[in-house]
């Protein structure tokens, strides 16, 4: 019974990994230029977006919640931070506030889903609108351009740090540190205990809303540090910008094997999830699939991915 | 002792920062061997419109023995910088773009510069970086072919509406600007609103405008996708005008559902572009700007 288990969990842990190998190898072969070093720098700056994003989620949908307005708070976040930078604001300066931007409207969904006690689908699907709404309203519906040549803004979205694109580097520090939250605080423990079973958590004395608001911040908070990299990206930011980015973002975590229901899932496996979705994008680029054929194929590597997780449940 | 480390580390923290890509990764650049590769990046394939510009553009490259190899943004300008840098490490010879937004395409034109990839854009321009030729229709001229065709129906003074499209994009502005240029001394314009060169989102605008403004005589469309909405929702009194000159439309026209187009010519544009790129080859000029023709059809 015992080794069964241990079994059982060795393929939920390997599984993702499995994947991630076997898709490289597959495209490898049909393109050998995937593997270049070009080419995996360019897909690291691609991914990292997309990580950024799904770490946060993956926070939230351990609490067995989900955050619809990832996408809305990047555009509202990244167009806050350009509007700053355009008055003449030290761009570090716009960059930080750009982030309490996304924070607060983080904070904004918790409270929602605790102190007014909506469903997380409901109350983060009502902001998702606001929040794009909002963009619309500064923006005026039009690109904010004319970001100027501060180098630490370039730097952020365009620059390279030894070689490794700086998105790529912002993304794997704020793995490590999240991974650390996640795996040896008290904050990570009762992430987990509230997706496990919210009333028990309660009762053991875990100040479940404060944690649950604070989640929802961390969430909005990684939106808008990748809506700050995709406005220094694109010298623009885009009132479009981040459309159905939730939906790669939560795939991303399903595919790294963590439950929608709460409380398992690791975020290891997120970062193979969003290596996994990044590869797909990249390598079908590459081997010159149409582009759709590249969605139908991008929802069947999730379905295969989640029935082979059931089965194994 | 302490200053000293935290000098170092930020010595080595700036050391480190730059806005080249490092040396060792330039692998990917143009193609060496004979045949001509097109890297052809569109900003959606959701529209009509761009499927047959895409089709202009394989069918002329088939003749001329170029090989083309297309992606689609799918409206995400960063989905298209993504797209355009996998091209680039497919060895194409020609970049043919079709901007989602000209400011946000600009660094991805800057790095196809840099690599020695001549670029031509499509439909849209680019803010930055060097293009070799911008190939678009006309439109602030096609926008005063609609309004004149709208004055030429009703009179002078008929109550207009005006279907925006996404709003900042340059298709939207120039339209506009030709429409307003017309518009604003023999027309009545009630209202301009933003459907996002949506049909679906043609259909509900045009709706509630009519229910505001149920006087309206005709609506003017920047695109031919909103126009086929707001006809759904019109009473058939109403003159609808829209812009492209997709296969719907005209389609519509002939059913005399739609009453006008302002018809561009995708294929002639995928043409152009594919004509460019063999002028380029052959080390010819090619123009900055080329401006491709406008034709009104209508039910006559």
């Amino acid at each position: 019974m015992n080794s069964k288990l241990t079994l059982n969990t060795m393929i939920d842990r390997f599984l993702p990994i499995v994947g991630l190998t076997l898709l490289v190898v597959v495209i490898t072969i049909m393109n050998q230029q995937f593997l270049s070093p070009d080419n995996l720098l360019n897909l690291l700056r691609q991914v990292s977006i997309n990580g950024l994003i799904a770490f946060g989620m993956t926070f939230v949908i351990l609490t067995g919640g989900i955050d619809l307005s990832v996408g809305s708070i990047l555009a509202f976040s990244s167009a806050m931070t350009a509007l700053i930078i355009t008055s003449g604001v030290d761009p570090i300066f716009a960059m930080l506030l750009g982030s309490v931007v996304g924070l607060v409207a983080g904070a904004v969904n918790g409270l929602l889903v605790t102190a007014g006690g909506m469903a997380p689908f409901i109350a983060t699907l009502a902001t998702m609108t606001i929040y794009r709404g909002a963009t619309l309203v500064v923006t005026d519906g039009n690109p904010i351009t004319g970001l100027g040549d501060s180098l630490l803004f370039q730097l952020f979205g365009k620059g390279y740090f030894f070689g490794i694109p700086v998105p790529a580097v912002t993304m794997l520090i704020t793995f490590v540190i999240l991974y650390i939250i996640l795996n040896k605080t008290v904050f990570g423990r009762e992430t987990y205990a509230i997706g496990g079973n919210e009333t028990a958590a309660a009762l053991s004395g875990i100040k479940v809303n404060r944690r649950k608001i604070m989640i929802y911040a961390l969430s909005g908070l990684m939106s808008a540090i990748a809506g700050i990299i995709l406005a220094s990206r694109l010298d623009s930011a885009q009132p479009t910008a981040g459309e159905t980015y939730e939906l790669d973002a939560i795939a991303a975590v399903v595919l790294g094997g963590t439950s929608l229901m709460g409380g398992k899932g690791r975020i290891v496996g997120t970062l193979i999830g969003v290596l996994i979705i990044g590869v797909l994008n990249n390598g079908l680029n590459l081997v010159g699939v149409s582009s759709f054929y590249q969605q139908i194929i991008k929802g069947l590597v999730i379905v295969v991915a989640v029935l082979i997780d059931r089965k194994n449940k | 002792m302490k200053r000293i480390l935290v000098l170092l580390s930020l010595f080595v923290f700036t050391a480190g920062c730059s806005l080249e890509p490092p040396a060792w990764s330039q692998s990917g650049g143009a193609g060496d061997d004979d045949n001509v590769v097109i890297g052809v990046s569109i900003s959606t394939l959701n529209n009509p419109f761009f499927v047959t510009l895409k089709d202009g553009i394989e069918a002329t490259a088939e003749e001329k023995g170029y090989e083309v190899k297309v992606v689609d943004a799918q409206d995400d300008s960063a989905k298209q910088v993504n797209d355009i840098a996998d091209l680039m490490q497919q060895g194409i010879d020609y970049l043919v773009v079709n901007p989602t937004d000209s400011a946000a395409i600009s660094s991805s034109v800057e790095s196809a510069n840099g690599s020695d990839i001549p670029v031509i854009t499509l439909d849209r321009s680019v803010e930055s970086g060097e293009v070799a030729a911008f190939i678009a229709s006309d439109n602030v001229a096609g926008g005063e072919m609609g309004a004149a065709f709208i004055v030429d129906q009703l009179g002078e003074g008929a109550k207009v509406a005006e279907l925006e499209g996404v709003p900042g994009a340059s298709a939207t502005r120039e339209r506009g600007e030709g429409f307003t240029n017309v518009a604003k001394e023999s027309l009545d314009v009630v209202t301009s609103q933003t459907a996002n060169f949506n049909r679906s989102e043609g259909l509900n605008v045009t709706q509630n405008i009519l229910q505001a403004n149920p006087d309206i005589e005709a609506i003017f469309s920047h695109n031919d996708e909103m126009a086929l909405g707001a006809v759904e929702a019109a009473p058939d009194d109403v003159l609808v005008v829209g812009f492209d000159g997709s296969e719907d439309a005209l389609n519509s026209i002939e059913n005399g559902a739609l009453d006008a187009t302002v018809a561009q010519q995708p294929d002639l544009m995928g043409e152009t572009a594919i004509d460019a790129v063999e002028k380029l080859e052959n080390g010819e000029d090619v123009e900055d700007e080329i401006k491709v023709e406008l034709m009104l059809e209508t039910q006559e």
